[in-house]
């Protein structure tokens, strides 16, 4: 469960460094997103379960309200069908916390129902990405991150006496704000998501 | 070692596999996350993938023989391991699991049965045709 630093592909321009947490059950699945995330120079910590990652958001968070912002997790990405806490339950517990809600999280699935995808996007998940997860979904998360993390700094700025709980997350600190980066379905409108016209199709 | 630059016989292995349809895209997408520093992540991942799915499969057989009506169970558990054969590109295999959640779903122990054979037979050749697939390529090296 260690954080694992990025290889030396992406040493360009002194880009951001986003920390991701990787959820999924499957040791393969693991594998192939944490590279899929290394390749997109993001640092990784995958983890195994729902529980799991709860309790490295909480050690997390104790850290953070210490100081400790090297830990800081900019983006979650889990899978939807887990045993013990699926993803959605997850995403419910994350979105349910002070502390983690600003969180941005990502689900992926391999079943296409359409109901799953639309109780997951009105928890409060930022996307829905079919499995296997491709290096282009990846990429387009980076995207995101990014431009979320540019509008925060603006953000950040105007509100870091106001509301420490904001400080943790990169994203969505103020939904509200005009500068924030978006409701929760915006970012499907950034880019066309290539999973997208699947989910809409009929079976 | 990109696809397209292997030696003649590694190529026209890799060739095969995807004109006779045992790989499908899935595999070329983690061919493209190999690099210098990772030249062997597919080999990797397909050797993850044997060893852990060898449990699935075990688990499949289990139920099959103890409580062969516990279709829920039954699909849970290929779901898994269909899941993962998705995630290295193994098309053969995930068809036949597709055939089995179908049995499953339908509660047909038969077809069950009989397309669990099938799993296994695909299961079982293309690991034997990766595995010299792999070996023609760490030879060509």
């Amino acid at each position: 469960m260690a954080v694992e630093d990025v290889g030396s592909g992406c040493s360009s321009s002194g880009d951001q460094e986003f920390h991701v947490l990787a959820v999924d059950d499957s040791i393969i699945d693991r594998k192939v997103i944490e590279r899929l995330l290394k390749i997109s120079c993001c640092k990784v910590t995958a983890v195994e379960s729902g529980s799991r990652a709860l309790q490295y958001l909480g050690i997390d968070g104790e850290r953070s309200s210490l100081g400790f912002d090297d830990l800081k997790v900019n983006l979650i990405i889990t899978d939807y069908s887990m045993p013990g806490m699926t993803g959605y339950e997850l995403l419910k517990k994350i979105k349910g916390s002070t502390k983690l809600r600003q969180i941005p999280v990502v689900i992926m699935s391999s079943e296409n129902i359409l109901a799953r995808v639309d109780r997951c996007m009105e928890e409060g998940a930022e996307d829905f990405l079919m499995k296997p997860v491709q290096l282009s979904d990846v990429e387009r998360l980076r995207d995101f991150m990014l431009r979320g993390g540019e509008e925060r700094e603006v953000v950040g700025h105007k509100r870091k006496t106001r509301d420490d709980s904001c400080s943790s997350s990169v994203l969505s600190c103020d939904r509200d704000h005009p500068l924030s980066p978006r409701s929760v379905s915006a970012m499907a409108h950034c880019k066309p998501l290539s999973k997208r016209p699947r989910l809409l199709a009929t079976d | 070692m990109e696809g397209n630059q292997l030696p003649c016989q590694a190529s026209y292995m890799r060739n095969a596999l995807f004109n006779q349809g045992y790989l499908d895209d899935q595999f070329l997408q983690l061919e493209d996350l190999q690099d210098e520093a990772n030249p062997h992540f597919v080999e990797e991942v397909v050797k993850l993938f044997y060893s852990d799915s060898a449990r699935l499969i075990r688990n499949i057989e289990l139920t099959l023989e103890n409580t062969p009506s516990d279709f829920e169970k039954l699909d849970n558990i290929m779901h898994q391991y269909k899941g993962s054969s998705s995630s290295i590109g193994a098309k053969k295999v995930k068809k036949e699991c597709t055939q089995f959640q179908e049995y499953c779903e339908v509660e047909n122990i038969d077809g069950c049965l009989r397309t669990f054979q099938e799993v296994k037979q695909e299961h079982a050749s293309l690991k034997r045709k990766l595995e010299n697939y792999f070996q023609l390529v760490r030879e060509a090296r």
